[in-house]
């Protein structure tokens, strides 16, 4: 086994082209579980602890690009006004413990159905900055999970970052467990709405092989609500919405729960996120 | 760039190096098998227990988390660096520890919770410690030493 400990993302990009099989770690949350239980021993790690611009985040051409090295503490402590959904889901990841290590780049190359993070960004439409030696490219969220734990970067590929609009409205996260923290969810769900644009984003989490966006959602309640005068919508508004939710999961039957249970469940959290955002 | 095998790290306040480490060795197995500090617990080894909490670089972790050439450079303190600390002295008295295995990283995890907030609510304990597992106590005297150690 090979450590590679790279000071500059460049290094650390040349670093990923030699050594295509070499897995990047930061936070360690998902990375160690695996090498301490011996389920997976890689050939290398690359440590990307000491790339200082990984953990920075600004304003730039208008959208939030956070450095993929930011923690869920730093999320939650730092930018809960700006990206409320992806802060509320941050603080119900794991424990102070995790959080203070844990970032969103990893949620995003593990690309776990479960991954907390992963249903705001959706709902955001946020992308992701895809780095290699050969430059840079941004995938879209919604088109970067290929299936469980699969993703659309390539082998020489590191993860830089992720772009996202500073939030333009009102936004939610909801998830289930057992417990209120320590948990992977059963199933979760993100609500984003942006009333300059009178557009909806969702994303649903642990109910299907990648994360998902309920479209048919999105677009109901982009038609539905009022989004001049703010008035609740109706119940039935709320109950279609919920369904529409329910309906875009894909889920199945495993030990955190069962498909129906997740899909009955989606749609509580849906109509909850969506009285919470729009009441 | 390689590292040779070689850690060189601050604990508790000592400069401490190590060579010849498995490049996949975890901190908290550098800090028992290497330094022989055995306060951090070995349980879990995937996060869920709390029972290897150590600081890295003041930030409250879980020591099986960090890889151990992730440590190099770093500072980390143990529960070993806080001894005689008030939340150590508040375990004792309020009873807080049956068999002991969780406490160490209780300790810890409790003196990060009272830097970041002094007094803090009921609540708060329980969302700071939610990643502490204790299999005995039931938490009750847990909490009881927190909110010892905060009025000291």
């Amino acid at each position: 086994m090979q450590f590679f400990q790279p000071a500059t993302w460049v290094e650390a990009l040349e670093t990923k082209a030699a050594h295509p099989e070499a897995v990047p770690i930061a936070g360690g949350t998902d990375v160690m579980v695996e090498l301490n239980l011996d389920h997976n021993r890689p050939p290398a790690f690359i440590d990307l602890t000491r790339i200082g611009e990984l953990t920075e985040w600004g304003m730039e051409d208008g959208l939030l690009r956070v450095g993929a090295g930011v923690t869920y503490t730093r999320l939650v402590d730092e930018l809960g006004d700006r990206l409320p959904a992806l802060a509320i889901a941050s603080r119900t990841v794991g424990s102070p413990q995790i959080r203070n290590r844990g970032t969103v780049g990893g949620n995003l190359g593990t690309a776990s159905p479960a991954g907390d993070a992963l249903p705001p960004l959706l709902a955001c439409d946020a992308q992701v900055e895809l780095a290699s030696t050969s430059g840079a490219r941004r995938v879209p969220v919604r088109e970067f999970f290929t299936g469980p734990k699969r993703n659309a970067m390539k082998k020489d590929e590191l993860i830089a970052a992720y772009w996202v609009a500073s939030a333009p409205g009102p936004q939610q996260f909801a998830k289930v467990g057992t417990r209120n923290a320590m948990v992977i969810a059963v199933c979760s769900f993100a609500l984003a709405l942006d009333p300059t644009r009178r557009i909806a984003g969702t994303g649903i989490g642990s109910a299907g092989p990648t994360p998902l966006r309920a479209t048919e959602a999105d677009e109901f309640i982009a038609g539905e609500l009022d989004w001049a005068n703010h008035t609740r919508p109706s119940e039935a508004t709320l109950a279609r919405f919920g369904e529409l939710v329910a309906a875009a999961a894909k889920p199945i039957d495993d030990v955190r729960g069962t498909a129906d249970y997740r899909r009955h469940a989606l749609a509580v959290m849906a109509r909850r996120c969506l009285s919470w955002c729009w009441n | 760039m390689v590292l040779e095998l070689r850690i060189e790290t601050t604990v508790n306040g000592g400069r401490r190096v190590v060579e010849d480490v498995w490049e996949g060795e975890s901190l908290l197995h550098v800090l028992r098998e290497r330094f022989g500090l055995y306060g951090s617990k070995n349980a879990c080894e995937q996060g869920e227990c709390g029972s290897c909490s150590v600081y890295l670089d003041g930030a409250l972790v879980c020591a099986c988390l960090v890889l151990g050439g992730q440590a190099n450079g770093r500072s980390v303190v143990t529960v070993e660096g806080l001894d005689g600390d008030r939340v150590q002295q508040s375990f004792v008295e309020a009873g807080a520890v049956q068999c002991g295995f969780c406490t160490p990283g209780l300790v810890v995890a409790t003196h990060d919770l009272l830097h970041r907030v002094p007094h803090p609510t009921e609540e708060q304990i329980r969302e700071a410690l939610a990643g502490n597992v204790c299999r005995c106590t039931g938490y009750a005297k847990i909490i009881d030493a927190v909110n010892l150690a905060a009025r000291r």
